[in-house]
């Protein structure tokens, strides 16, 4: 696989014992599986968000690791102990994995500095107890809260009170189950990266549950995409969003433009024309673009003020073939094709602008340029960088 | 969510039936002590038996009727209406609640003479129910989302048409449960009718206990009660059931208020007659006779020991009652299955029954099976834990559903073994609740008549016993302190709980305080 995009190197070294290991993970209730045989790894230190759509079975398996629930079958190992398998399960107290609810479920009969000592040795009341929590609320960003009570802090407050209390008996694994989605939209980015500031300072093992696609891509080191109750892709955040296994995973993760292609090596003929491809294929693929590589300009046949639009943003194509050379080249001097407008969805920084090609295909094009058509216009669509292909 | 859990823990199940096996005791022992078919057919065939059954539900049949029609008024003026004041007689017309109906009894008969009998057992036994019905309509009708009336009256329908399709339906089956828990109390008392004189189980049952002990009457009339109380307890609880359920949230706000125009006038002096026959009456003659009474009338050192003997078996009481509700409680909240359900259910059976069955049921357990405490305070305890117990499971058990079972899974991992948990975040958390379950307990106590009169230690005089040993001689003055004392327990959770379900308030606690007030008045 050629590198048109470069995978981004994961944050920091990873140990060779994962702190959790999964295999084979299977659970059902009733007659609906909800887990169909997950395996999935966290490394030491490092932030895996597990992402999916509701209900494809990410809370029922944070449920299992924490040992809330216990699978039909499958082995979970943290830190290379082995707490459910065939040899038995471990009671979820003798696991030291960090649990921090969606709610928060701080308990209400505590202050904050109760809350987060809870896990710790006589709850906290020893000396350096009371430096680690101290320690710990100055890592959340809540320094001298101690004495307050749950129900005078905002919801970010509770949140990053139940961070901290997770963190504090330094578990071997911490689990986030959407901690951030019952907090406001205005809220949610700032308590995210404070949290995630936290988690980072404390060198936690982290499995991060989310249903938010932008919150998975922008915080993890590793992105795990669930559907269905199977782990359908793992990689780095860059490396699942551009190279997606599947349709269904590239239209998880984001807008996704679905052509139906023929491939021919390094280069695929659909109806946007001949397009270079990220890995070499051959036969029926499906084309896979994303909106922010369509550009758009007026069909007036005027050159648009954005300058050529058209060839790879990431450097020319590496091939050895100069027919297929030339093909590309072909391309890249760009002949647009064009498109109706129907819709533009205005997002202040950008929009989303829906088309129809002339034989009646869907596309989506994200403009960032000052210019923006508006529905029933016709445009001038062009492709930057390169498509990848999926099977068909 | 759907989840599996594990097992219940052994340590909350045995605890657990041990309270299931107290409660269903006094029964278990009534169905042994009634004997032999041939025996109990003796008693239950003849005419004397067909006569008091008949009396008994003749009573229950007029004051449900009475006491369901003034409910129902009363609260759809006090939900719908522009009836003035309407904060104020929401209180007002919870209060009839604080009066004991033997004190309602006492303080009628003394006044007027001749309503010994039906007429007076009825007025009394009205007086002392209709909130039954008023709390859970109110809160039905609050609870009826008024977008549901709006929707259909934008269909086209009029208001009476809405009235028969939106709102009746939503507040039939609260009006149902109300009424059958009328009949039961009507049925379970015992001071009242026996201060009005009017023969009905519990008044005979208790004389057959009393003069000439005929053991085996008094088993099987209590046992041909407890049949019709249980067959009202499911039929409630089937009503209950079908109130409780409800789709959406809706909002909470008033539906479309009903000018009353001239009507408010007869509207406030129908509400006015109710509030003064159930409480100013009482309130101004148990006031009066206080201050009326003459300085020797009250002997002090008796008063002062009634009061320390009632408050010390009410507090062993309601610390008898949490203990063994707490299992109970946590377990139907947090393992609902069969076993949790059974156990549950088996503490509930102090509901359906009588005060005067139970203690004529302890009076066999304390004679055969507990010599040694008869006539002791660990037997009249006991007899309270049957009674009182479902109040104490009620409370725990809504306690502990309201605190978070993830807060309690986040203990888990963090360290701590069930029981750590149960310890150090289930029960405190629920503390608050399990605190007002134990003061129910500790105020519906200190009221309770005929267990008491029955089973209190020799020697031991309570607020209760003393103040219906003055009753029975119309010693008004020498009645007056501890009819006035026990009124003032009585009105603390009725005023508490009405402030509660004030109009304005939002949805939930009234519904709640409904019905903790409910169970906890429903004890006669």
């Amino acid at each position: 696989m050629t590198a048109v995009l470069d995978a981004a190197a994961p944050a920091r070294p990873l140990a060779a014992v994962p702190a959790l290991r999964l295999r084979g993970l299977f659970r059902a209730f009733g007659a609906t599986p909800v887990l169909a045989g997950v395996d999935l790894d966290v490394p030491q230190g490092g932030v895996v968000a597990l992402v999916g759509p509701s209900g494809c079975g990410k809370t029922t398996l944070v449920r299992l690791v924490a040992g809330f629930d216990a699978p039909d079958a499958g082995v979970i190992a943290l830190a290379g102990r082995e707490v459910v398998g065939p040899r038995g399960t471990v009671v979820p107290e003798r696991r030291r994995v960090g649990v921090v609810p969606q709610e928060g479920a701080l308990f209400s009969h505590l202050d904050v500095a109760g809350n987060v000592g809870f896990g710790l040795a006589r709850r906290g009341r020893t000396g350096e107890g009371r430096t680690r929590v101290a320690h710990l609320l100055d890592l959340v960003d809540l320094a001298g809260l101690g004495g307050r009570r749950p129900d005078q802090l905002s919801g970010g407050q509770q949140q990053r009170v139940a961070v901290a209390r997770a963190l504090a008996p330094a578990p071997d694994l911490v689990l986030l189950d959407e901690p951030f989605s019952a907090l406001d939209a205005s809220l949610r980015v700032s308590v995210r990266d404070a949290v995630m500031a936290a988690l980072r300072a404390e060198a936690a093992s982290v499995l991060l549950v989310t249903h938010d696609q932008d919150e998975a891509l922008g915080v993890a080191d590793l992105v795990a995409v669930m559907l269905d109750g199977r782990i359908a892709q793992v990689g780095t955040p860059a490396d699942v969003y551009a190279r997606p296994v599947s349709a269904a995973v590239a239209r998880f993760l984001g807008e996704a433009v679905l052509l139906p292609g023929l491939a021919d090596g390094v280069v695929v003929r659909c109806a946007l024309g001949i397009l270079p491809l990220a890995s070499p294929a051959h036969g029926s693929v499906t084309v896979l673009l994303r909106p922010e590589q369509l550009a758009l300009a007026p069909s007036d046949g005027s050159t648009p003020s954005a300058g050529p639009v058209a060839g790879p943003v990431a450097g020319p194509v590496a091939t050895t073939d100069a027919a297929t050379d030339a093909a590309i080249a072909a391309v890249q001097a760009g002949v647009p094709v064009h498109a109706g407008v129907e819709a533009v969805a205005f997002h202040g920084h950008d929009a989303l602008v829906s088309l129809r090609a002339a034989d009646g295909l869907p596309l989506q094009a994200r403009s960032l340029a000052g210019w923006l058509p508006r529905p029933g216009d016709r445009v001038a669509v062009r492709v930057r960088g390169s498509a990848w292909p999926l099977p068909a | 969510m759907a989840m599996t859990r594990a097992r219940a823990p052994w340590w909350l199940v045995a605890p657990a039936a041990l309270a299931a096996v107290v409660a269903l005791l006094p029964i278990w022992y009534l169905v042994a002590r009634a004997g032999s078919p041939a025996a109990v057919a003796d008693v239950l065939l003849t005419p004397a038996t067909a006569r008091l059954t008949l009396r008994s539900l003749l009573l229950a049949a007029l004051v449900t009727v009475l006491a369901t029609a003034i409910g129902v008024a009363a609260a759809w003026l006090l939900a719908r209406t522009d009836l003035p004041g309407r904060p104020g007689w929401q209180v007002a017309l919870v209060l009839p609640l604080a009066v004991p109906s033997y004190i309602g009894a006492f303080v009628w008969i003394e006044a007027f003479p001749a309503l010994a009998g039906l007429s007076g057992a009825v007025l009394v036994l009205t007086l002392a129910t209709f909130p039954f019905v008023l709390l859970p309509v109110l809160a039905a009708l609050q609870r009826v989302d008024p977008a549901l009336e709006e929707v259909a009256a934008s269909l086209g329908h009029g208001r009476l048409a809405v009235a028969r399709l939106v709102t009746v339906p939503a507040v039939r089956p609260s009006v149902a449960a109300g009424a059958l828990l009328v009949a039961l109390y009507v049925l379970s008392d015992f001071g009242a009718v026996a201060l009005m004189r009017y023969e009905v189980f519990t008044w005979v049952i208790y004389g057959a206990y009393r003069s000439g002990y005929d053991p085996t009457r008094a088993a099987v009339l209590s046992l041909l009660l407890v049949v019709i109380a249980l067959v009202l307890v499911v039929l409630e609880g089937r009503a209950r059931g079908r109130a409780s359920a409800r789709i959406g949230a809706g909002v909470a706000r008033e539906g479309r208020v009903v000018h009353l125009g001239a009507a408010r006038v007869p509207a406030v002096l129908g509400l006015a007659a109710v509030v003064t026959a159930g409480v100013v009456v009482p309130s101004v003659s148990i006031v009066g006779w206080v201050l009326t009474g003459s300085a020797g009338a009250l002997d002090l050192g008796e008063f002062g020991q009634a009061l320390l003997a009632s408050v010390r078996l009410a507090l062993l009481a309601a610390a008898a009652c949490v203990a063994l509700a707490v299992p109970v409680g946590v377990l139907a909240a947090r393992w609902p299955g069969r076993t949790a359900r059974l156990l549950e259910r088996a503490t509930w059976t102090g509901h359906a029954l009588p005060g005067i069955v139970v203690a004529i049921a302890m009076v066999f357990v304390g004679v055969k099976l507990l010599r040694p405490i008869y006539q002791q305070t660990p037997l009249l305890v006991l007899a309270y834990v049957v009674l009182f117990l479902p109040l104490a499971v009620g409370a725990v058990r809504t306690a502990v559903e309201a605190s978070p079972v993830r807060a309690e899974e986040v203990a888990r991992s963090l360290g701590q073994s069930p029981l750590g948990v149960l310890r150090r975040v289930t029960l405190p958390q629920a503390a608050p609740g399990i605190a007002a379950g134990a003061v129910l307990v500790l105020l519906t106590t200190m009221k309770e008549l005929p267990v008491t009169l029955l089973l209190h230690p020799t020697g031991t005089e309570t607020l209760a016993t003393a103040l219906w040993d003055h009753m029975l001689v119309s010693d008004r003055a020498g009645a007056a302190p501890y009819a006035a004392l026990i009124v003032l327990g009585a009105a603390l959770p009725a005023v508490l709980l009405g402030r509660m379900g004030r109009l304005g308030g939002r949805p939930a606690p009234p519904v709640r305080a409904a019905d903790a007030l409910v169970l906890e008045g429903s004890r006669p």
